[in-house]
């Protein structure tokens, strides 16, 4: 089969699993209102499937920054920070991500994405050891490939799996990372990490958490699991990402570790790639601030899923084992899930459309994901609206 | 340890074909990907059962090379024997 031809078969079974369902993803936004509201076609739609946690999206303070930014810097940077230099934003922004964990060093990244590949290429190597929950997000999957190292899988969110993995792993304990989620972006449930870190901390191992998630989210100043576990001491490396609750584009490694620096000289994710460019580094300077201070938005956020995560609840959704921000209502087959999905978007609801291999064990999600700036009363017609829905998928 | 290779491929062909609801009969010659169509999370769902079978680890990057159940036989028993 030739090059192209592999990917032709790829794109026919694609289109045989879901003849109907060739729309549901990439769909195209026509307009975007604000942080809740967008048009889709001709509906104007509630927008429940971003991960504009705090919704932010449209925050004056930030707006204002990023448009400073391109005003005095211009458009983009053209080039890495190894090459072309560090701008004050980008060693602002580091000592401010520092200093909002407490830790000796940050370095910025260009997306979340490459935050996670540059920090565990970084870290491991050939002949080490990587220990990944088995819902790990791709960009931890991809992270431990490039990075040679062998990786081992645990049941997701199974300390008992962990250990047993562990314990196998005889003296390469030594040699290894293990990476966990704060919380996991399909079903929105959150990582064991007090035993976690009792197992890693019992076999000597280094700890490396994603809170791509969690940022902005959990604890009293956002920074998320380590925050509301009063883990933060105990986890060795802590990335996340700026495209959810910050609302901008980057990703972040932070670590009380002085070894972090040296990822500086030899991650490929951090030096062959151009720097964020100055309007993204401002607005996610504002955005971190208002995130820092923005327990009442939390507090919005947490009363909306609590009340979301309730009805569904209620009306017989299977969901995910924890309330948040992600509410993945999960179904028995990819079909009901395109139909679900289909409807909700009749309803001027737009959700996002999770089918295998995405989701985790072959099922199928119809994933909301909730913010800060959603009213009561959008809360109140989604989850109605779900209610109402429920007939058309229950067995 | 003890198993031994036909143990090994024997325990891989069940487990196969109690996942696979296909037709096809699994053997030491079935390709993984083209004939039973496993997605990637079933295979690694299957290496950590294995893993599990025969109390060894098995890194999921080894299975790169890895196309039909008789290279994952030989990938499994070598792990088993050097351990
Ligand atoms: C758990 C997790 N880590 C990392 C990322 C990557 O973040 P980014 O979108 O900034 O590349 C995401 C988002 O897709 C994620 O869900």
């Amino acid at each position: 089969m030739s090059l192209l031809q592999k990917l032709d078969a790829a794109a026919a079974a694609r289109k045989a699993m879901l003849p109907d369902g060739v729309g549901a993803f990439g769909i195209p936004i026509e307009e975007v209102y604000s942080a809740t509201e967008a048009r889709i076609g001709s509906r104007r739609v509630i927008l429940l499937g971003t991960n504009n946690y705090l919704g932010l999206t449209f925050a004056p303070e930030c707006i204002r920054a990023a448009h400073q930014a391109i005003d005095q810097e211009g458009t983009g940077t053209t080039g890495s920070r190894m090459a072309n230099g560090s701008y004050f934003g980008h060693r602002a922004l580091e000592r401010e991500f520092a200093d909002f964990y407490q830790c000796d060093s940050a370095i910025v990244f260009t997306t979340g994405y490459q935050a996670n590949l540059g920090t565990i290429s970084g870290l491991v190597g050939a002949g080490d050891t990587v220990l990944i929950d088995g819902d790990s997000h791709a960009s931890i999957y991809d992270g431990c490939i490039l990075s040679g190292a062998d990786i081992i899988r645990f049941k997701h969110n199974d300390p008992d799996d962990m250990e047993k993995r562990l314990r196998r792993l005889g003296k390469r304990v030594e040699n290894t990372l293990i990476i966990a989620e704060g919380i996991y972006s399909m079903l929105g449930d959150q990582a064991p990490l007090a035993k976690i870190v009792r197992l890693k901390n019992a076999y000597g191992c280094v700890l490396l958490l994603d809170e791509a998630h969690s940022l902005g989210v959990l604890g009293e100043t956002g920074q998320g699991l380590v925050e509301t576990t009063g883990l933060l001491q105990q986890v060795d490396f802590i990335t996340g990402t700026f495209s959810k609750s910050l609302c901008s584009i980057g990703g972040f490694c932070v670590s009380n570790h002085p070894q972090l620096e040296q990822l500086r000289y030899v991650s490929h994710p951090y030096i062959f790639t151009a720097s964020p460019s100055p309007a993204t580094i401002a607005s996610t300077r504002a955005a971190l601030a208002l995130l820092r201070n923005g327990s009442h938005l939390r507090k919005r956020l947490w009363e909306n899923c609590n009340q979301l995560y309730a009805q569904l609840q209620e009306a017989g959704y299977q969901l995910g084992p924890d309330p948040g921000p992600v509410i993945a209502a999960i179904m028995d087959t990819p079909q009901q899930a395109l139909l679900m999905w289909k409807s909700l978007l009749e309803h001027n609801i737009y959700v996002n459309l999770i089918l295998p291999p995405a989701a985790p064990e072959g099922k199928s999600l119809v994933r909301c994901s909730v913010n800060a700036a959603h009213t009561p009363e959008q809360i109140r017609y989604v989850g109605d609206t779900f209610v109402k829905l429920y007939p058309m998928v229950a067995v | 340890m003890t198993e031994s290779y036909d143990e090994v491929m024997q325990l891989l062909c069940d487990r196969l074909n109690a996942i696979v609801n296909s037709n096809t009969l699994v053997t030491a010659d079935t390709n993984l990907i083209t004939q039973l169509s496993i997605d990637s999370i079933k295979l690694l769902n299957l290496i950590m059962e294995i893993e599990d079978a025969f109390d060894i680890s098995i890194p999921i990057n080894a299975l790169a090379d890895v196309q039909t159940v008789r290279q994952l036989a030989d990938l499994v028993h070598k792990i088993k024997t050097s351990s």
